[in-house]
């Protein structure tokens, strides 16, 4: 028995020096916005882990030692996670008040519980100081809440149908340009057997893209952002749109289980060449032209044509897509002026970094001839120029509980659960309710 | 020894770690999400107290009665599936070959992490290149559905590889408990004339019953509060199809931003699953303890 005694002892000693060495821990990092000798440490925290994110790592990484070496006694201290640990680490940070001093947020529904709760810093100054011109027009206004802009945006993109042109050659197909001639492509791939559309509904903001595309064509490219505002879906194309999507299913357009399938999933089959079409935004860019981990001769096939009009209803120049992610400064960040120095720098930076080393479109403003870039991406950036309009993706918009709704009822939609109507109800009833 | 144990703040002592961990990691969180299902709060901003408001709101939310269907669907299959552990169990128990190796099979899921098993599971059920589907076809289904697509159908695609995700850690308990009844008593009822059945019904079941309600209860308890392979595989899709308890409670407090009615949710969760727990314990409580 002595020896367990003995045991128990040590134990007890083991958990004195683990709680006490708990406590040192807690006393260092509240220092660390002093840091050493007067050295001011920047935290960071960002969401391209280099594992899944190895382009946007490196940039990062080279931006942020750019930034030390032309900022002395500034240093930029990282934090590294991947997308939905991000969003649960931020959430669970803010509510103790212990946010990084620069961090990545989405638009619109999502920023704004952060803003009601004073924890971002408004970044008027920044941008009347020169920065709002770099920025292509419109992009930094889905980071606006009464009249002041919490965010800057880093990306900017817009869906297009991707298809496969080996397999519309193979059946003699052209891009169709309305509904209709989709419809025949569809026909004609399903009668020799080849999935037409890649789509992982069990993501549903994957089919709340083509919910959008067909309100916009149907009713105008303000409708939906209109509906949303007033809380009034109770619109004929907003029901006729949910019906076109029915009538979609109904003709087997997209992939067999497509509810049950994650956006992961459903690229898969595209890029395996088993399902023709994908309705996606750029973001998915490099893995059609500059992706080495892509077979040279599958981005070879890859082209892309826009949203079609339904019957010749619609602008086929107005877009689905908005910013994605973008900088926020902590409001309460011991280190605010180094903060958004460090915020300015890297949106400065990361516009043509991003488009050739990462291969992303970014939000800021950038001249296509002078850089080398695949074709595919020039084009992009030309629709871009002379786009009518971008709708920020619905769920994007709405508040996280509308959001919600909107994503459950898309699944439902797509799986015969509800009525055209019904499905508009329920979102009447949620927007009314706000 | 026993001086040292008589003095009470000996005791206290040694206790306090143990305590200090409990307390701080499971009584007082149970108890901060009781508070804050008392308030309306986002989780970020300011917190407003509401009273009770969270707690009516959920007895009327038919989503959340949803869920509840839904997890005690799964208690009652995970039940029904000890009894397939068992059987298992008796077979590997009564030294046939190969026992120890078959045994170390049915182990493996236990090995694997949830998300990998959820992985697997969601390429085994792929409507179009899972090997399901692939037989399926093989043997002559002209249209074999889409597991994880068809809201009839989904929950019950989840409930396979949980039964399978949890198969070695039952076989496990219940055969470690076999092999602990004497052999003595074995051999005497064999001397008896007694059939390998008769054994196993009359000798071994009842020997092991304590055995069993606690597993009954593990079962039951751990179907209740359930998440890993659902938040994964669908995230309570297609529109709520799959959704349980726990899965809600985490889609209320993180994706809708709503941390004081998910608190609440998770606040209700543990009251159901106290009730099952009494009753399980209340209706297989027998003061007679079996000897022979």
């Amino acid at each position: 028995m002595g020896y367990l005694k003995a045991l128990t002892a040590t134990g007890a000693t083991a958990m004195v020096l683990m709680l006490g060495a708990c406590s040192g821990g807690e006393d260092e990092s509240a220092s660390a916005g002093e840091g050493n000798e007067g050295e001011k440490k920047v935290e960071f925290m960002h969401l391209w882990p280099e594992g899944n994110s190895a382009q946007h790592h490196r940039v990062v990484e080279e931006i942020i030692s750019d930034f030390e070496a032309e900022n002395e006694g500034v240093s930029v201290d990282v934090e590294v996670l991947s997308n939905e640990q991000y969003k649960d680490k931020v959430k669970v940070l803010s509510s103790s008040d212990e946010l990084p001093d620069v961090g990545m947020t989405w638009a619109a529904g999502y920023l704004e519980p952060y803003v009601s709760g004073e924890k971002f810093a408004p970044l008027d100054d920044m941008l009347d100081d020169g920065l709002r011109e770099q920025f292509v027009e419109g992009t930094t206004e889905g980071y606006e809440i009464d009249g002041q802009t919490y965010g800057l945006p880093l990306e900017l993109n817009t869906a297009n149908v991707y298809y496969n042109k080996a397999i519309f050659d193979e059946y003699g197909l052209e891009p169709p340009e309305t509904l209709e001639e989709f419809n025949s492509v569809v026909d004609t791939l399903n009668e020799n057997g080849v999935p037409p559309v890649a789509l992982g509904n069990g993501d549903s903001w994957t089919g709340s893209m083509w919910y959008m595309y067909l309100a916009d064509r149907l009713g105008g490219s303000q409708l939906l952002t209109e509906a949303i505002e007033s809380g009034d879906f109770n619109k004929p194309e907003l029901i006729q749109a949910a019906e076109e999507v029915q009538n979609l299913v109904d003709n087997d357009t997209f992939m067999q289980g497509a509810n049950g399938l994650s956006d992961q999933e459903a690229k898969s089959s595209f890029m395996n060449e088993q399902a023709a079409m994908y309705l996606i935004a750029t973001w998915d860019l490099p893995n059609y032209t500059t992706n080495e981990d892509v077979p040279q001769e599958f981005r070879d096939s890859v082209g892309y044509f826009k949203f079609p009009t339904v019957d010749g209803e619609g602008d086929m120049d107005s877009y689905v897509g908005g910013p994605g992610v973008g900088m926020f400064v902590a409001e309460n960040s011991d280190v605010k002026e180094e903060a958004k120095a460090f915020t300015k720098f890297f949106v400065e930076e990361w516009g043509e970094r991003a488009v050739t080393d990462v291969g992303i479109i970014p939000a800021t403003k950038i001249d296509p001839e002078s850089l080398d870039l695949p074709q595919m991406y020039v084009d992009v950036l030309n629709d871009l120029n002379s786009a009518s309009n971008i709708t920020l993706y619905a769920d994007v918009q709405m508040s996280a509980d509308a959001a919600d709704v909107h994503l459950n009822q898309i699944q439902a939609l797509f799986g015969g659960e509800v009525t055209p109507e019904e499905f508009t109800e329920a979102h009447t009833e949620v927007l009314e309710g706000e | 020894m026993n001086k040292v144990m008589s003095n009470k703040w000996m005791i206290l002592l040694y206790m306090s770690p143990a305590l200090l961990l409990v307390g701080v990691l499971i009584f007082i969180p149970l108890i901060l999400s009781g508070y804050y299902g008392l308030m309306e709060w986002d989780g970020i901003g300011e917190m407003k107290f509401i009273g009770l408001e969270n707690y009516i709101r959920g007895l009327q939310d038919g989503m959340f009665w949803t869920s509840v269907w839904h997890s005690t669907l799964l208690a009652l299959f995970s039940t029904l599936s000890l009894i397939l552990y068992l059987a298992v169990s008796l077979v590997l128990a009564s030294k046939i070959k190969g026992a120890g190796l078959l045994r170390k099979i049915y182990l493996i899921p236990m090995l694997l992490s949830s998300v990998a098993i959820a992985q697997l599971w969601i390429k085994v059920y792929n409507p179009s290149n899972g090997i399901l589907n692939w037989i399926l076809m093989r043997v002559g289904v002209e249209n074999p559905p889409s597991w994880l697509a068809d809201p009839n159908i989904v929950l019950y695609a989840i409930f396979l590889p949980i039964v399978w995700q949890y198969a070695g850690f039952y076989i496990l308990i219940y055969y470690a408990a076999l092999k602990n009844i004497p052999e003595t008593v074995i051999e005497a009822a064999r001397i008896d004339g007694a059939s390998p059945l008769q054994i196993a019904l009359k000798i071994k079941l009842p020997l092991i019953r304590e055995v069993i309600l606690v597993t009954v209860v593990l079962a039951v308890v751990g179907s209740l509060k359930y998440f890993d392979l659902i938040y994964v595989m669908t995230n309570g899709g297609p529109n709520g199809a799959s959704e349980v308890m726990a899965s809600y409670m985490y889609k209320l407090a993180f994706s809708v931003n709503d941390f004081g009615y998910g608190s609440a949710i998770g606040f209700l969760m543990l009251i159901i699953t106290l009730i099952a727990t009494l009753f399980i314990r209340k209706a297989t409580s027998s003061d007679e303890k079996l000897q022979y």
